[in-house]
C-alpha cells in the first residue's frame, strides 16, 4: 500500500528501497506477518505427521520396531547440536543488530555448520536403520526367549534351526518395512527437509552479506525471517525428540 | 563479542529513524541472556533423557516430559523467536496456529480410536 513518503522514509532510503518499511494496514511488516502465518500453518502440517505417527504406533506386525533401532544417546547428541544452532542463530541476529557484521558472519557460519552436523547425524541414523544388523546367539535364544524383542524372536524362530549356533543378517528398516518405518521416515524426513532448506537459506544469507550494503543493522529483516524459520525447525524437533524417540522406546505403551 | 563494533567496510551505524526498529518491539535481550536460555535448554534436555532412562516414574514420566518439552518450546519461542518482545499480533497468530495444531492432533487420534486403547 504505497503512500506519500514521510520524513522517516526520507531518512531511511536504504530500508525503503527494497520495500522493508512500507506503510501497511496493520502497521507491521507484511513479510514478517507472512512468515508467522507460514509458521503457524507449518505447526498444523507437523501436527498431522506427529498424530499419524502416534496413531500407528504399536500397530506394526513385521519388521524392526523403535526399541530395536533407536539409539537415545546418539539422538540426544544431535538434539544438543540443533539447540546450539538455535543459540548461534540468535547470536548472529544480535550481532547484526548491534552493528557487528563480522560477528554476524561468524555466528551465522556456526549455525550453518551445526545445522549441517545435525543433518549428518540424521543421514547416519537413516543409514544405520536401513542397514540394521541383527545378531542372535541361538543357544541364548533357546535358553531365554523372553530376553529378545518380538522382532528378534521372530527372526530367531526362522533362522535358529538345528545346528545353527549364531545368526547374523541385515534386517533393515525402510519406509516400506512397516507402519512404524513409514510414519517415522515421513515425519523425520520432512523435518530434515526443513533443516536442509534452512541451511541453504542461511548459506545464501551468508554469501549475500558480502554484497555491499545488503545486510546492515537497518536492514535486518532478511536475517530476522531466516532466524524465525531456523528456530521453528528447532521447536519442531523439541517436540519430535520426546514424542518419537523417548516415547518410542517407552515400555509402558502397548506394542 | 559484546563490545565488538562494526569493523567491516560494509558497515553502517544502527538504522536511522524509521527503520524496521520503529515498527516492532521493545528492547531485545543481551547475548548473555541468549546464552543462559541455551544452557537452560540443554539442562532441560539432559533432565528429559536422564529421567527417562532411570525409568523410575513409570507412566508419571509422560506429564513430566510433556512439561519439560513445553518449557523448552516456550523458551525458544519467547526469547529466540522474540515473541516476548515483538508485536502481540505475531504472538497471537502463532499461538492460534499451535491451538489449531493441537486440535488436529487430538482429532486425528480420536478418529483412529487412539484413546480407546
Amino acid at each position: 500500500m504505497a503512500q506519500a513518503p514521510t520524513a522517516a522514509d526520507a531518512a531511511a532510503p536504504e530500508a525503503h528501497s527494497d520495500g522493508e518499511h512500507e506503510k501497511t494496514t496493520t502497521g507491521l511488516n507484511h513479510r514478517k506477518l507472512l512468515m508467522w502465518a507460514f509458521l503457524a500453518s507449518d505447526c498444523m502440517f507437523f501436527a498431522t505427521l506427529i498424530a499419524t505417527y502416534l496413531v500407528y504406533k504399536g500397530k506394526s506386525k513385521v519388521g524392526a520396531l523403535p526399541e530395536d533401532v533407536f539409539s537415545i544417546p546418539v539422538t540426544s547428541v544431535s538434539t544438543f547440536v540443533l539447540l546450539m544452532s538455535s543459540m548461534s542463530m540468535v547470536l548472529a541476529y544480535a550481532a547484526l543488530r548491534r552493528g557487528s557484521l563480522k560477528g554476524f558472519r561468524i555466528w551465522l557460519l556456526s549455525t550453518i555448520l551445526l545445522g549441517s552436523t545435525f543433518l549428518g547425524f540424521q543421514v547416519f541414523e537413516f543409514y544405520e536403520f536401513i542397514n540394521h544388523e541383527v545378531t542372535i546367539d541361538c543357544h541364548e535364544f533357546a535358553a531365554n526367549p523372553d530376553g529378545f524383542s518380538p522382532f528378534e524372536a521372530g527372526i530367531a524362530g526362522d533362522e535358529c534351526t538345528e545346528g545353527v549356533d549364531e545368526y547374523e543378517g541385515i534386517h533393515g528398516l525402510t519406509p516400506r518395512t512397516n507402519l512404524f518405518g513409514t510414519t517415522f521416515f515421513t515425519l523425520t524426513g520432512l523435518h530434515g527437509t526443513h533443516v536442509t532448506i534452512g541451511v541453504i537459506w542461511l548459506l545464501g544469507l551468508f554469501f549475500y552479506s558480502f554484497k555491499k550494503g545488503a545486510v546492515t543493522p537497518a536492514r535486518h529483516l532478511d536475517t530476522d525471517l531466516a532466524a524465525l524459520y531456523w528456530h521453528f525447525v528447532d521447536v519442531v524437533w523439541i517436540i519430535i525428540f520426546p514424542v518419537v524417540y523417548l516415547f518410542g522406546v517407552f515400555e509402558g505403551f502397548p506394542t | 563479542m559484546a563490545t565488538e563494533q562494526m569493523t567491516d567496510d560494509h558497515s553502517l551505524a544502527a538504522g536511522p529513524a524509521g527503520s524496521e526498529e520503529a515498527e516492532s518491539h521493545s528492547e531485545h535481550p543481551t547475548p548473555l541472556t541468549y546464552f543462559k536460555v541455551a544452557m537452560t535448554l540443554v539442562v532441560l534436555t539432559i533432565l528429559e533423557v536422564v529421567l527417562f532412562l532411570i525409568d523410575a516414574l513409570s507412566y508419571g514420566i509422560i506429564p513430566v516430559i510433556a512439561i519439560l518439552s513445553i518449557a523448552k518450546f516456550a523458551l525458544v519461542g519467547l526469547f529466540y523467536m522474540h515473541l516476548r518482545f515483538d508485536h502481540r499480533l505475531f504472538y497471537t497468530m502463532f499461538v492460534a496456529g499451535l491451538i489449531l495444531a493441537l486440535g488436529v492432533v487430538f482429532a486425528i487420534m480420536g478418529l483412529f480410536s487412539w484413546f480407546d486403547v
